[in-house]
Parts: structure tokens; C-alpha cells; sequence
């Protein structure tokens, strides 16, 4: 049986953790392929519901990258995800879903590197978690 | 609505090797045609080229493309490119998406996952393009004129400068003069020109300048609307003196019995109720101060008014309230130096021979209390010893300002080597971290100071000062050396950090400008933008965006008054259509959403409205409604999820 690949959505904000994501390109880092980005304006955009949403529709895990605190370009989007996804973590703790499933990072578009060391870290720890749904194996 | 069914298009570009080499291009191209919506499918060697760009348009026009997704290099390169391409082809640009296979695929991946992750990007945008509206950016008219705030050498250059463009300028300054404290300065470092000779003829051609008004004792008290149409509510004090008939002669003051301290002359020499801030004010007028006249209310002084020949004063004058309309706003309220109380440990406030810098200046300045002689405030004798203390409550972060006022090195340089010129036998200390003398010729100029006039400069902080009889006694350790040291003065000057403007906070709150940490206007990025605020058509200028000295404040200034200018010459604005929106039908009017927005866009009466050009389309508010009334032009959730599901579908990948 191939090992198991962890499918990740990973909403960037365009401002910061998507340049950063460009970023890493641009430095030709490499890093595992498992994640598939959707870049939205801010981190703020994103909506709790999405996330489990995708949780449902077979993602491994929901990676949500924005501005470091204080940097975010709407002043203040980021402070109101991190609030957010606080809360969707202990919803998920409660209804049995490991809230590790669900990251939020601060990633500036310098921070190439960090990018990728971010997706490969939680590729990692997903491997660890396991598939979300019993689906493992999947390519 | 009937459901049309969508005729999407997919070009994959190769990027020469740079996605090809890693993509199988053809694979990708073959997946995306057997995509749902997808009527056309192809890869190309450089789609941003030209025959790229042509073969877009012939596709749309052929293929009668209702939306087009460009896999190619990340959004932030091409997506201006194709966008104008579709829409010269007929196509709404709104309506063409990028999938980031580039920068965020090819780049990082290799070997048949690459491919896989490049349908899946692809996948995920064909389904946004799915849900896409046309759009049309918001088209807005520009008033045609600037206001200013604040009247020091900031402000005073920006209206200066978008006047001498052809726009109407209104000046609005709190004190009765314009000048700020450039006004209040002795000689101005590195070449010692004097401040006022440099000054006044600027302050002259503000209040002879045909398209500025100078509305001086007056403050902004409401602003709405949004840039290119901002209306605000300014409020113009009385002086209860006419400027027209007032001819200066000063009459009123000599018999008016009042005394209270000078603030032009930071409280080192008195003024009485009717004055002039200095003679060179401008508005070129006396102020009646009515908080301390004895006989506004009731009237039971009025001396002033029966000296006055040109009866020129009016107990009747009335508080006025303007209401304009401004198509920018010029925010250039300066700096206020670290208050008194806070310096306890220097003696400062409790020890008369203990002054700030703005004080030196005054005793400095020809025109001052003492007409340019050093004589200092306890008993008017001049000083032989003076101290002079650099970073007094800068670069301090646990007691007071963690940043460096980045003026007081230069001028406290300009202060010892002044003074040893005003008192030849006199001995300078200065006590100092380190000197920071970054400016064209700066550094020169505080050697100068060092060398040819044997300033003593000490390195080191001072611990405490304190009076011993006559003296005022300087502790301090000579980090150099290690040594303690000890100097009994006669004057002790600090140079106090550079704080902003008393209300600039709120004055910020009113124009939701957003204040830095310690208080100074924040710019809308540290490099990229320092002219301007990130509240659209609001520009920064001068100290109250940070410490400057005046060669900064004045380079600002003019930065800032050629953006307002570039605003103003527009003829209409455009504003990004992809925004929030709200379903009146859905919407509760919580009001949940309104205090998320960060620009103030949203207003709740029964039900919410988003004003289309302030939204700055952060999404912020969307994520917070309750009901789902509030949504996102072309980032709605159903969009989302769809491609979320496509990312997902593992038969979706097709490879
Ligand atoms: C002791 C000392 C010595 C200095 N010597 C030199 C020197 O030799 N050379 C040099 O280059 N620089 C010198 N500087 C620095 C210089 O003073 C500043 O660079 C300059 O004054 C900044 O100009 P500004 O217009 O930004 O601010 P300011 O001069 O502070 O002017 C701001 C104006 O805005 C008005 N205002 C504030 N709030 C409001 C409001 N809410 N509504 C309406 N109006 C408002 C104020 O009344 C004021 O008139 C010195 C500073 C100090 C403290
Ligand atoms: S949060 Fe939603 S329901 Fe509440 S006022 Fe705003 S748009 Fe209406
Ligand atoms: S999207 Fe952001 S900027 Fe626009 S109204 Fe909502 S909170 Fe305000
Ligand atoms: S723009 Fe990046 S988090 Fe708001």
C-alpha cells in the first residue's frame, strides 16, 4: 500500500502568505506538492465554515495562512481569524476532530522559506495524525 | 435567471522550460477540456507574449468564451495582462482568473505530482470563474480641492505646493498663527540660517497666496464621505478681533491687566489676554484668549476695547461652523516635546534651571524673553557651566519612549555650539548615548561643534539631576571610562523626545487613520507609501508621521502635496468593484458586521449598506455574518466551496 498523502486546502491571504508562497517559488524551494492553495484578499475572508467544509469534502487539513499581527494590509483582518479559528478548533476538539487538522500561520511575503517549511511541517504531522476520513492510501 | 451554461476556456502556458519542464502542459490541457464548463482547452509556449495574448482574444471571440482561466505564472505578474486582453476581445475582465501553476507549482514540485497538483490549482479556479459576475469598477467625480491640517513648515509647503498647482487649499491650524514651531526656533542646524528669516516669507506667501484660506483658531471637528469627496465640519473660534481693522498697533495689550505665561515663549515670559503670538503672525491679527479676558462674560473689563482706535474688537463675535467639501486631506499636525512631569528624575518641572529644547530656543532667539541673551529662568544670571542631556526620555523603553527622536543629536549640537558663541567663556557638557548625524552635512557640523568649540561630550546617561543652592548637579556615569561623574551647572537642558500633537489620536480616530504604537499618524507602508495614510485620498506630512527635522518635514510635505495633486487632477476615480455587498432580504441589520470593517464602510440602519468606495475588500465583515446577507463580489462561499471540492475530487485530478 503507497504511503498515505494528506490532502490540505491552504486559504492564502493574498497580501502575505500568498507573496510568501510566490516567494518560495521564485527561490525554487522545494516542498511537498500536498497542499493546494486559494488565495483570498485577507485571512479575514475566511470563514469558519469553509474550513469544515473541506474538512467534509475529504481534506486531511485546512492550512490558513495570513499577515503577522500588525501587518495584516485591512489593519486589522488577521486579529479577527486568529479569534475565529480559536474558536473552530475547540468546535472541532468537541465534535472529535483533532484541532491540530486546522493551522493558522503568520507568513509575510519575505518569508519564503517559511512557507515551505510550514507545509512540509504539517504535511508531516498529518502523516502522523492519519487520514481524516479512513481514506488513507490514496495517492 | 435562466441557468446559462458557462463557456469557460483554459490556456496553460509553458513559461518556456519553466513550466513545461516540470507540468506536462499537454496532460493539463487535455484534463481542463473534460472539466465541467470547460468548452475549450489549449497550452501555449508564452501566453503573455503577444501571439499568446492573440490567441486569447481569437478564442474568446471563436469560442464565444463566457470565462477564461490562465494557468500560468502567479496572479501578481499577468493577471493585468489578460484581463486587458479579454476585454479588448469583448470579454468582461472580471471574468478572467489566473491558476498559479508557476511560482506555486512547477517551481517547488517535479515529477508526475507536480502535473497532478497543477489540474487540481486549475480545477479549483475553473470553478471560481464558474461563479464569476461581470463587474464594472465604481466611477466616482473628485472635488476639486484640498484641505490642510495643521500650519507648521509641513503645512504651510503642502498648501503651498497644491496651490502653485491651481488648487484650492483650505489651512486649518488650532493656534491663532501658522508657523508651528519652526516659528519658534533660534538658528536652524547644519548651515544656522535663522529660523524665522526663512520662515515668515513662506508665512507671507500663504496669506497672500489668491487660492489658499487660512483658517487659523480653528479645529476639524467631524469628517465624512470618502476619498475625492470627503465633506468636513470645521469649527473657527472667536478672537473677538476683526483681522480687516486690526492694524497692530498693540494698544489693547498694554492695557490689558491680565498676565498669564506665553506659550510661543514656552511660560519663560508673560503675555496678557489680547496678544499676538509673535509679530509675525500670520493671520496678521490679535487674538483675544477668551479663557482668560476678565471680561468676555460678563462684561466687566473691556479696556482692551476702549484703547482700540480701529475698533477692531468684537465682544460679539460668535464661534463659527464651516462645512466643506475636500477631495484630499493633508494631515501635518507636528510634534509636541515629552511633557514635564514625565522627566521627575531630571529635576524637569521641579527645578526652575532644568529647561527643554523649544525653551532653549526661545532664550536663544533674538526675539525671545531675554532678546538672545543666555540668562537662565531662576535668577536671570548667565549660565558659565550648561548641560545639555541627548535621548532625555528617548531610546528608553522601559521608563519612557522605546524609539530615538532622531532631531535631538543635531540640535543639541546646534544648542552647546550657539550658546558658546552667545557666552564665549562658558563650559558646554553634553551628555549622549551616541550621535546619530545622518543628514547632508550633519556629521561635519557636530565635529564642528566638538572640535572648534571644545564642547565637552560625555558618553554616558545621566542619572539624576537635582539643585544644590545655586547649582543644579548633574550625575551621570561616563560609559567610556567607567567613571562616575559629577558636573555642577548652572542649566540643565534636555533634549526631550519628540511626541505627537496633543489630540492626534483623535484626530486620527475622526479621519480613521490608523496611529502607530506611540502615537505618530501611520503611513500605509514603512517603505512603499510613507506619503499617505491607508484611509484612500488622506496624506501624511511633517513630525506627526514621525520625528523629522525640518528638511525632512518639508521633502515630505511635497511629496505629499504632488500625490494630492496627481488626486486632484484626475477626472474621476475608479474604485475596484470586487467588494462586499449585502442581501437586504437576508440581513437581520444585527449590525454585527459594521464594527468589523477597519474603514468604516458599513452602516446598519434597519438593514446594512456597504459604501462600494470605501470597502477596501478584506471579506472581514462577510466571515462575520450571522445570517449570510453579507457577501463577497466573486469570492461568494458557494464559489468557494465549489472549489474547495474540485481542489479535493481525487478523480478530478485526471491524471
Ligand atoms: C529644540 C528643537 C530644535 C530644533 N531645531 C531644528 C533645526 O535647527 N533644524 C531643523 O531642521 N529642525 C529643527 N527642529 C525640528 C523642527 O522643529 C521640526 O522638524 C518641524 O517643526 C516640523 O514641522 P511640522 O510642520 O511637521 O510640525 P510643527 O512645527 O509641530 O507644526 C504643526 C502645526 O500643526 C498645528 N496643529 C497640531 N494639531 C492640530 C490640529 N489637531 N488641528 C489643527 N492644527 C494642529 C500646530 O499648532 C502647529 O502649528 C528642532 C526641534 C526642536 C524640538
Ligand atoms: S452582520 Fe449580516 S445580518 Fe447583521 S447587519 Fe451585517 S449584513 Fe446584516
Ligand atoms: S469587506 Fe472589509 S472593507 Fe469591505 S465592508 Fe467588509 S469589512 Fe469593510
Ligand atoms: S491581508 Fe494578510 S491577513 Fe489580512
Amino acid at each position: 500500500m503507497p504511503e498515505f498523502e494528506p490532502r490540505i486546502v491552504a486559504f492564502l491571504c493574498r497580501w502575505c502568505a500568498a507573496a510568501g508562497a510566490d516567494l518560495a517559488g521564485t527561490s525554487r524551494l522545494q516542498y511537498p506538492p500536498n497542499a493546494i492553495p486559494i488565495r483570498v484578499n485577507c485571512s479575514g475572508r475566511v470563514e469558519p465554515q469553509w474550513v469544515v467544509e473541506a474538512l467534509k469534502a475529504g481534506a486531511d487539513g485546512v492550512l490558513i495562512g495570513g499577515c503577522h499581527p500588525g501587518d495584516c494590509h485591512y489593519v486589522v483582518g488577521n486579529y479577527k481569524t486568529r479569534r475565529r479559528i480559536y474558536l473552530l478548533r475547540r468546535m472541532l476538539a468537541e465534535m472529535g476532530i483533532e484541532p491540530e487538522r486546522v493551522r493558522l500561520e503568520w507568513i509575510s511575503a519575505t518569508e519564503g522559506a517559511r512557507f515551505a517549511q510550514v507545509v512540509s511541517d504539517f504535511v508531516a504531522e498529518l502523516k502522523r495524525l492519519g487520514p481524516l476520513h479512513g481514506n488513507g492510501g490514496r495517492g | 435567471m435562466p441557468e446559462i451554461k458557462p463557456r469557460i476556456g483554459v490556456f496553460v502556458c509553458h513559461c518556456g522550460k519553466n513550466i513545461a519542464g516540470t507540468v506536462d502542459v499537454a496532460k493539463l490541457a487535455e484534463a481542463a477540456s473534460r472539466f465541467p464548463g470547460v468548452v475549450y482547452a489549449t497550452h501555449y509556449e508564452y501566453m503573455c507574449s503577444d501571439p499568446g495574448q492573440a490567441l486569447l482574444k481569437r478564442a474568446i471571440k471563436e469560442h464565444r468564451l463566457s470565462g477564461v482561466v490562465v494557468a500560468a505564472c502567479s496572479p501578481t505578474m499577468h493577471e493585468e495582462t489578460f484581463r486587458k486582453a479579454a476585454e479588448e476581445a469583448g470579454l468582461n475582465p472580471y471574468l478572467v482568473e489566473i491558476a498559479n501553476i508557476r511560482e506555486q507549482v512547477s517551481w517547488v514540485h517535479s515529477g508526475p505530482k507536480a502535473t497532478e497538483k497543477a489540474v487540481r490549482v486549475t480545477r479549483a479556479v475553473v470553478e471560481k470563474v464558474w461563479g464569476d459576475r461581470p463587474l464594472e469598477p465604481t466611477e466616482i467625480g473628485v472635488v476639486r480641492r484640498a484641505l490642510v491640517v495643521g500650519g507648521g513648515i509641513a503645512g504651510i509647503q503642502a498648501a503651498l505646493d497644491i496651490a502653485n498647482a491651481g488648487f484650492e487649499v483650505l489651512l486649518v491650524e488650532r493656534s491663532p498663527s501658522i508657523g508651528g514651531h519652526m516659528a519658534q526656533l533660534s538658528e536652524t542646524f547644519p548651515t544656522l540660517d535663522c529660523s524665522q528669516c526663512i520662515l515668515t516669507p513662506k508665512m507671507v506667501e500663504v496669506s497672500r497666496h489668491p487660492k489658499i484660506r487660512i483658517l487659523a483658531y480653528s479645529e476639524l471637528e467631524e469628517v465624512s464621505g470618502f476619498v475625492g469627496n470627503y465633506r468636513v465640519r470645521i469649527r473657527k473660534k472667536p478672537t473677538y478681533v476683526d483681522p480687516a481693522k486690526c492694524n497692530l498697533c498693540g494698544e489693547c495689550a498694554k492695557v490689558c491687566p491680565v498676565r498669564v505665561p506665553n506659550e510661543f515663549d514656552r511660560g519663560l515670559s508673560l503675555r496678557s489676554a489680547i496678544y499676538i503670538p509673535f509679530p509675525q503672525a500670520i493671520p496678521s491679527t490679535y487674538t483675544l484668549d477668551a479663557e482668560n479676558c476678565l471680561g468676555i462674560v460678563p462684561l466687566r473689563c473691556g479696556k482692551c476695547a476702549e484703547v482700540c482706535e480701529a475698533k477692531a474688537i468684537d465682544f460679539d463675535m460668535q464661534e463659527e461652523i464651516l462645512e466643506e467639501e475636500v477631495g484630499a486631506i493633508v494631515l501635518a499636525t507636528g510634534y509636541e516635546l515629552y511633557p514635564k512631569e514625565a522627566m521627575a528624575e531630571y529635576g524637569y518641572g521641579t527645578v526652575p534651571d532644568v529647561i527643554d529644547g523649544l525653551e532653549f530656543e526661545r532664550l536663544l532667539s533674538a526675539s525671545g524673553p531675554t532678546r538672545g541673551e543666555i540668562r537662565r529662568p531662576s535668577d536671570g544670571k548667565i549660565p558659565k557651566e550648561v548641560v545639555f542631556v541627548q535621548c532625555s526620555g528617548s531610546r528608553d523603553p522601559e521608563h519612557h519612549k522605546p524609539y530615538c527622536s532622531k532631531i535631538c543629536c543635531m540640535y543639541t549640537a546646534k544648542h552647546a555650539l550657539l550658546y558658546r558663541h552667545a557666552v564665549p567663556a562658558g563650559q558646554a557638557y553634553v551628555f549622549y548615548i551616541d550621535i546619530r548625524a545622518g543628514g547632508k552635512d550633519y556629521e561635519e557640523f557636530v565635529n564642528r561643534a566638538m572640535e572648534e568649540e571644545r564642547i565637552l561630550y560625555i558618553r554616558g546617561k545621566v542619572a539624576k539631576v537635582f539643585r544644590e543652592g545655586e547649582k543644579v548637579v548633574v550625575w551621570g556615569v561616563d560609559t567610556l571610562t567607567g567613571k562616575r561623574v559629577e558636573v555642577r551647572a548652572d542649566l540643565v537642558v534636555l533634549a526631550q523626545a519628540v511626541v505627537p500633537s496633543p489630540g492626534t489620536e483623535e484626530l486620527a480616530r475622526k479621519l480613521r487613520v490608523a496611529c502607530g504604537g506611540e502615537g505618530f499618524l501611520k503611513e500605509a507602508h514603512p517603505k512603499l507609501r510613507p506619503l499617505e495614510a491607508l484611509t484612500a485620498g488622506i496624506f501624511l506630512a511633517g513630525a506627526a508621521q514621525g520625528p523629522k527635522d525640518i528638511p525632512e518635514s518639508v521633502a515630505q510635505a511635497s511629496g505629499a502635496a504632488a500625490k494630492v495633486v496627481a488626486l486632484l487632477s484626475r477626472p474621476k476615480l475608479e474604485h475596484p468593484p470586487e467588494v462586499a455587498e449585502v442581501d437586504e432580504e437576508l440581513c437581520s441589520g444585527c449590525g454585527i458586521c459594521a464594527p468589523q470593517c477597519p474603514y468604516g464602510a458599513i452602516t446598519v440602519d434597519e438593514v446594512a449598506h456597504v459604501n462600494e468606495i470605501l470597502c477596501e475588500g478584506c471579506g472581514t465583515c462577510v466571515a462575520a455574518c450571522p445570517s449570510g446577507a453579507m457577501s463577497f463580489r466573486n469570492v461568494g462561499d458557494e464559489q468557494v466551496l465549489r472549489m474547495v471540492r474540485a481542489a479535493l475530487e481525487v478523480e478530478g485530478a485526471g491524471v
